[in-house]
């Protein structure tokens, strides 16, 4: 059985503009974090997704037969054609923000790559494999930092329950299925992520009470990446990413 | 970057068939990780599968972390090392099954990185070191008094591959080669 070509090369886009984007917000904190060892994680965290950006371009990169490569696919698209979730595009605020932000994802993350290791194509889940062994140990991160931050001072506390309110609303796009994806779902390729839903909230919920944080309300939700309908912010992120092979086209390092 | 799953997991890390095969291996063993040069791409297990066919040599390797940027300069020496060998068609490709895991570091491998002041990783075989939620990891000794009284000062290090320890007995802080 073989799924169509072009849904599961834009499922692997699409999975690698989410660790784009992030690992390419994580990365802005380098030399910007509160301490030494903090900057240290946040760019080592940075790179893990980037690393899973490449695996995932590189093999659309090599479904698609040599018309692209990982490269063209990174630095070579609009707006309009990344496709990934928003939360992941907005800016990073404060380092409040950016941890609470790191938590929704990871968990997220955790269960999707669990769920995409017994996907029926070998190269996803060899790619699933290896993000499950770094996604425990983001989680174990942000799980601390968000407690410390929620349980600690009255300004931590303050600063981090505003990130949750003003993230919470990117929440409910983690769970959509587009399309193609359902299409691969029948094929036995892609994870179902509305599935996903139960266990996130569940750990979400469990890590905000111990962090003395109130859940934030269901009051508002707001999705389109999927269909590359982005925020103001992708425009300036990708502005930079993108600027040496804009300028100086297939210029190498 | 070309990246696959390797069906064939009986295929891999092929010793050496023939002489040719063995020069080659031998070859490639003189080829060291950049980020921490006492070890070589065998040491550290990424070296999976060599072959050569009327000139033209294929080299597979596995990846460590995702986005380990020692890859690219591994990929980059294993190409000049066989071009100065006389090797002018080479082949680097990345398979990422089986996972590479730190259980394939060799035993020469962990010494060298001991006596090189870096903590090598517990076993997963004999461990649930990288399963564990707590993060909490039993068997790290200190590379420089062998002490076991450790304690963790962050998950992330130098490099993608270690954490920082600090050892409690003679003070001294030191990097662990995670565990994954």
């Amino acid at each position: 059985m073989r799924a169509n070509k072009t849904d599961l090369v834009n499922y692997c886009i699409a999975l690698g503009d989410d660790s784009l984007t992030l690992g390419h917000r994580l990365s802005e904190w380098s030399s910007n974090a509160p301490f030494l060892e903090e900057d240290l994680a946040l760019t080592n965290v940075a790179l893990d997704f980037i690393g899973r950006a490449r695996m995932f371009y590189a093999y659309a990169a090599d479904l698609e037969g040599g018309e692209r490569t990982e490269d063209d696919i990174a630095y070579l698209r609009d707006c309009r054609e990344y496709r990934n979730l928003l939360i992941n595009e907005l800016p990073n605020g404060d380092f409040a923000m950016t941890m609470a932000r790191q938590l929704l994802v990871d968990v997220y993350d955790l269960g999707f790559f669990t769920e995409l290791a017994q996907s029926g194509d070998a190269n996803l889940v060899a790619i699933a494999a290896k993000s499950i062994k770094e996604c425990r140990y983001h989680l174990r991160r942000s799980e601390e930092w968000v407690k410390r931050l929620g349980d600690g001072t009255t300004e931590s506390h303050q600063r981090v329950q505003d990130a949750f309110k003003q993230l919470w609303g990117y929440c409910p796009e983690l769970f959509e299925m587009p399309e193609r994806e359902q299409r691969l779902l029948g094929e036995g390729i892609a994870v179902d992520r509305r599935t996903l839903k139960k266990n996130w909230e569940s750990v979400v919920h469990k890590v905000l009470k111990e962090a003395t944080l109130d859940i934030p309300d269901n009051s508002w939700a707001i999705s389109g990446g999927r269909d590359g309908i982005h925020t103001e912010h992708l425009g300036y992120l990708l502005a930079e990413l993108q600027f040496l092979q804009r300028a100086y086209p297939g210029q190498q390092w | 970057m070309v990246v696959s799953a390797d069906q064939d997991q009986a295929a891999v890390l092929s010793p050496a068939r023939d002489a040719e095969s063995a020069r080659l291996m031998k070859l490639l063993n003189a080829v060291c990780d950049p980020e921490i040069p006492v070890l070589t791409l065998q040491d550290l297990g990424v070296l999976r599968n060599v072959s050569v066919r009327d000139g033209e040599v294929e080299v597979t390797i596995t990846p460590t972390y995702s986005g380990c940027p020692a890859m690219s300069a591994m990929c980059q020496d294993i190409e000049d090392t066989l071009a100065a060998a006389g090797y002018e068609q080479v082949t680097v490709s990345q398979s990422l099954s089986p996972t590479w895991t730190t259980d394939f570091m060799s035993d020469a491998g962990r010494n060298k990185l001991r006596t090189y002041g870096i903590a090598p990783p517990v076993l997963r075989r004999t461990s649930h070191a990288a399963d564990d939620d707590s993060g909490q990891i039993q068997g790290i000794e200190c590379p420089q008094c062998d002490s076991n009284q450790v304690e963790l000062i962050s998950e992330f290090g130098s490099t993608a591959c270690k954490a920082l320890y600090r050892c409690k007995d003679c003070r001294e802080p030191f990097d662990y080669f995670k565990c994954i």
